[in-house]
C-alpha cells in the first residue's frame, strides 16, 4: 500500500510549491493530500480512481503528466510532428548535397 | 557620490554605445574605414563607461550605501563581504547592469581581435551596439540601480539567504557569459548577413565567442544543478523548472551552433542553418531572461500587474529576433548554394545532431510555455513535468547519444560507415557486456538503467577509441582531443544521473539524541542538536555520526539557519562524498522533546554529474585554447594567401 501511495505521489504536484511534487514537498498542504491519498486506496480505489478523485477537487493542474484531451494534442503530438517535418528538411538536405556531389565530378 | 557616478556612467555609456550601433553599421560598406574605427573606440569606451557604473553599484554595496535604494533593498551590514560582493548582482537591477557590462566586455572583445577583418567586425559591433542600446535604455528607464532613498534607512532590507552561498552567488555571472556570448554569435550572423559575406569566415570569427559562451552557459547549468541538490533537501538535481529549462534551451542551441559552425568554417556547409540557430540561440537567451525576470512564470496575471519591465523585453525580443529574421529573409539569396558530400559523411552526422538538438529544444520550450499558453488562452491550467519530458525528451536526447560516436570517426565529404563501425565496434561490445550485467546482476529489471549505463559506456569507449586511432594516425590535435574529452564528460554525467536514480536509496525517521537510523549499511546516530550563530544568521545544528560497522566514519552537520534580517529560514544539508557516493543528511521540524525529523538519503554516483559536466567545459576550453593558439598561424596565412 505504501508503495502504490508513494508512486502516486510522486505523480502528483504540490498545489502550493514552485514544481515539487507531492512526495518531495514539505508543506502542510501536499502533508494532507498525503494522507487522503492513504485514505482513498485504503477505501479501495484503483490508482486511476484516486487520481481522479483529486483532478475532480483540483483540476488537471495537479498532475504532473498533463493529461490528454483536445487541448493538449498539440503539446502530446507536436514533438512527433517535429521530428517528422525535421527528418523530411534532412533528407531534402542531404539528397541536395549529394546531387550537387555527383554533378560536379561529372562533366557532362 | 557614488550613485551619481554610477548614472553619469550610464549616460555615457549610453550615448557611447549609440555611436557604436551608428558608426559600426555605417562601417560596414565597402569605404568606411574611418566610421570602422568609430566603431572600435565606442566599443572600448562603452566598456570603460559600464565598467564604471558596474564598479560603482559594487562599491555601494561593500559600502552598505543605504542612501541607494537598491542596496537598501537588498543589503545588510551583518553581511559576509562575498556576498555583500555577489549581491550587487543578486537583484533584478544589478543583474541586467552585469548583463550590459558582459555584453560590454564581449564587444570590446570583438574591437581588439578584429577577426574577419574590419567590414565584419564593424558590422558585428554595430549590431551589439543596438543590443547595449536597448538594454541601457531599458536600465535606466526601467531598471536603474542608481535610484536614491531619502531618508537612508539605519540598516537595509538583507539578502535572500539562499543567495547567500558560493553555488549560487556566482551562477549569474556564469549563465550571463554564456547567454551574452550567444549574443556576439548573433551580432557576428548579422553581421555576414549585412556585409553580404555568408560564408565561412564569419563562422570562424565568431567561434571563439560561441566556445566561451557554450562553456559558459555548461558551468551555469552544472553549478545551478549542484546547488538545487544542495540546498533543496531532498536529493533532486533537475526539476525542469521552467528558471533550469530558460538555461537549458539556449544550451541545446549553443551545443547545435557549435557543431554546425564546425561544417561551415570547414566545408562552408550548413550556412543557413549556422546563421539561423546564431540568432535562434540568442533569441533563447532573451527569452530566458524574459520569462525568469518578468515574473509571467509565476502566473500570467502577475505579469499583468507590472506590465512595464515585462513589456520593454517583449518588444526588444520582438525586434531583435523580427529583425534578424527580416534580415536573413532579405539577404538569403546571397548565402550562395549548398555545399556537396555525400549521405555517409561527418556533415551528415552534423545534420542530424543540428536536427535532434534542436527538436530537443523545441520540445523544452513546448513543454514549458505550453501551460502559460493555455492560461493565456482559456484559463485552463496544467502542469507539464518531469514525465512529459521523460516521455518526449528522452527518446530524443537518446538517439543523439547513440550517434554522437560516429560523427568523429566520419570523413568530411564522403565517410565510410562500415570503417567507423569496426572501429568503434570494442566501444558497442563494452556497451553491450554492460547492459547485460547491468540488467541481470547489479539492478534486475531497470531497462532504463541498464540502457543509461549501455549508453554512457558506448560515449566513453568511443572517445577513448577516438582519441587512441587519432594518436596512432599522428592525426591528434588540441581539437580533436578537446571534443574527445567532451563528449566523455557527457557520458560521464549520464552515469551519474543513472546511478542516482537507479539506486537511490532513502530513510527517514524521527530520532532523539542518541538513537540512530539505519541507511544501505551506515548507521547515522544523532548525537546532539545545537543552537549556534553565524555572521548573520542563528542556527539549529545537528551533530549525526555516520557509523559503519560501529566505528564512526563521519560527522555530518546539517543545520536549520534563521536569518533575522530578511526574516527567512533556510535549510543546510549535509553531504558527504567519497567522490563515487553522496551520503546526504536533512535537518526536518522538531516534533518536540528533543526530537528531530532526521532525512537521509545514498545517492550512488551522484558526484559523477557535476564532474561530467565540469569535463564537457574543460573539453570546450580546450578547444577555445586550440583556436586561439592557431589563430596567428591561420592569420599570417590568409595574409600569405591574399
Amino acid at each position: 500500500m505504501e508503495a502504490r501511495a508513494v508512486a502516486l505521489q510522486k505523480q502528483l504536484r504540490c498545489l502550493v510549491c514552485q514544481g515539487e511534487s507531492l512526495d518531495e514537498s514539505n508543506a502542510p498542504l501536499a502533508a494532507d493530500l498525503r494522507g487522503v491519498i492513504r485514505e482513498r486506496i485504503a477505501a479501495g480505489n484503483s490508482d486511476q480512481q484516486v487520481k481522479q478523485y483529486l483532478v475532480d477537487r483540483y483540476g488537471d493542474f495537479i498532475l504532473m503528466k498533463p493529461p490528454l484531451k483536445n487541448e493538449t494534442y498539440l503539446l502530446w503530438f507536436a514533438p512527433l510532428g517535429l521530428l517528422v517535418i525535421g527528418g523530411a528538411i534532412v533528407t531534402a538536405v542531404v539528397l541536395g548535397a549529394r546531387n550537387r556531389a555527383g554533378r560536379s565530378t561529372n562533366p557532362s | 557620490m557614488t550613485g551619481e557616478i554610477g548614472q553619469l556612467a550610464l549616460s555615457l555609456a549610453l550615448a557611447l554605445a549609440i555611436m557604436q550601433a551608428g558608426a559600426g553599421l555605417f562601417g560596414a560598406r565597402a569605404n568606411g574605414a574611418r566610421a570602422a574605427a568609430i566603431a572600435s573606440s565606442s566599443a572600448l569606451g562603452l566598456f570603460v563607461f559600464v565598467a564604471l557604473a558596474f564598479g560603482a553599484l559594487i562599491f555601494a554595496f561593500l559600502k552598505s550605501d543605504f542612501s541607494i535604494l537598491d542596496v537598501a533593498q537588498n543589503s545588510h551590514t551583518a553581511k559576509p563581504l562575498l556576498y555583500k560582493f555577489t549581491g550587487a548582482w543578486g537583484n533584478h537591477e544589478g543583474s541586467m547592469l552585469l548583463w550590459v557590462f558582459v555584453l560590454s566586455v564581449y564587444s570590446a572583445f570583438i574591437a581588439i581581435a578584429q577577426r574577419g577583418g574590419e567590414r565584419l567586425t564593424s558590422a558585428a559591433l554595430g549590431v551589439q551596439g543596438l543590443l547595449a542600446v536597448a538594454f541601457l535604455l531599458f536600465i535606466i528607464f526601467t531598471s536603474n540601480p542608481f535610484l536614491r532613498l531619502d531618508p537612508p534607512p539605519f540598516e537595509g532590507a538583507g539578502l535572500n539567504p539562499l543567495l547567500q552561498d558560493p553555488g549560487l552567488a556566482f551562477h549569474p555571472p556564469m549563465l550571463y557569459i554564456g547567454y551574452v556570448g550567444l549574443s556576439a554569435a548573433f551580432a557576428y550572423a548579422a553581421a555576414a548577413l549585412i556585409t553580404r559575406k555568408a560564408d565561412g569566415e564569419w563562422a570562424r570569427a565568431a567561434r571563439p565567442f560561441m566556445l566561451a559562451a557554450w562553456i559558459a552557459l555548461t558551468l551555469g547549468i552544472t553549478l545551478g544543478s549542484w546547488w538545487a541538490y544542495y540546498v533543496l533537501g531532498w536529493g533532486g538535481f533537475w526539476f525542469w523548472d521552467p528558471v533550469e529549462n530558460a538555461a537549458l534551451m539556449p544550451w541545446l542551441i549553443a551545443t547545435a551552433l557549435l557543431h554546425s559552425a564546425l561544417a561551415t568554417e570547414r566545408t562552408g556547409a550548413f550556412r543557413t542553418w549556422t546563421l539561423l540557430l546564431s540568432i535562434l540561440g540568442f533569441s533563447l537567451s532573451l527569452i530566458g531572461t524574459f520569462l525568469v525576470r518578468s515574473g509571467v512564470l509565476t502566473s500570467v496575471h502577475a505579469f499583468a500587474n507590472d506590465p512595464e519591465r515585462g513589456f520593454f523585453i517583449l518588444i526588444m525580443l520582438a525586434l531583435a529576433i523580427g529583425g534578424a529574421l527580416t534580415l536573413f529573409g532579405w539577404r538569403a539569396p546571397q548565402i550562395g548554394e549548398g555545399s556537396a558530400f555525400q549521405p555517409v559523411s561527418r556533415e551528415t552526422a552534423l545534420l542530424l545532431n543540428n536536427l535532434l538538438l534542436t527538436v530537443a529544444a523545441a520540445i523544452v520550450f513546448l513543454g514549458t510555455l505550453y501551460p502559460l499558453a493555455l492560461d493565456a488562452l482559456t484559463g485552463q491550467k496544467i502542469s507539464v513535468g518531469a514525465p512529459y519530458f521523460a516521455i518526449t525528451f528522452a527518446p530524443v536526447f537518446v538517439a543523439l547519444l547513440i550517434l554522437v560516436p560516429f560523427g568523429p570517426r566520419l570523413g568530411w565529404r564522403r565517410g565510410d560507415l562500415k570503417s567507423a563501425l569496426r572501429t568503434l565496434a570494442p566501444a558497442l561490445g563494452a556497451a553491450a557486456v554492460v547492459a547485460v550485467a547491468i540488467f541481470a546482476i547489479v539492478a534486475p529489471h531497470s531497462l532504463s538503467g541498464a540502457l543509461a549505463f549501455a549508453l554512457a559506456t558506448w560515449l566513453i569507449g568511443a572517445s577513448a577509441i577516438d582519441l587512441f586511432r587519432r594518436n596512432r594516425e599522428r592525426a591528434l590535435n588540441w581539437g580533436g582531443a578537446a571534443s574527445a574529452l567532451a563528449h566523455a564528460g557527457l557520458g560521464i554525467t549520464l552515469i551519474g544521473i543513472a546511478g542516482t536514480t537507479i539506486w537511490r536509496s532513502e530513510a527517514t525517521d524521527v530520532l532523539s539524541p542518541g538513537k540512530s537510523l539505519p541507511l544501505a549499511g551506515y548507521e547515522l546516530r544523532l548525537r546532539d542538536v545545537v543552537n549556534v550563530q553565524g555572521p548573520n544568521y542563528f542556527a539549529t545544528r545537528a551533530y549525526v555520526d555516520a557509523m559503519r560497522n560501529g566505528r564512526v566514519v563521519a560527522t555530518l552537520t546539517p543545520e536549520k539557519r534563521l536569518y533575522p534580517a530578511e526574516g527567512q529560514a533556510a535549510t543546510n544539508t549535509a553531504i558527504r562524498t567519497t567522490g563515487f557516493s553522496d551520503l546526504y543528511v536533512a535537518l526536518g521540524d522538531e516534533r518536540g522533546h528533543g526530537r528531530w525529523v532526521i532525512r537521509a538519503y545514498i545517492n550512488p554516483l551522484a558526484p559523477f554529474i557535476w564532474f561530467g559536466g565540469g569535463l564537457m567545459a574543460l573539453g570546450g576550453l580546450g578547444s577555445l585554447f586550440s583556436r586561439l593558439r592557431l589563430r596567428t598561424v591561420r592569420t599570417a596565412a590568409y595574409a600569405a594567401a591574399e
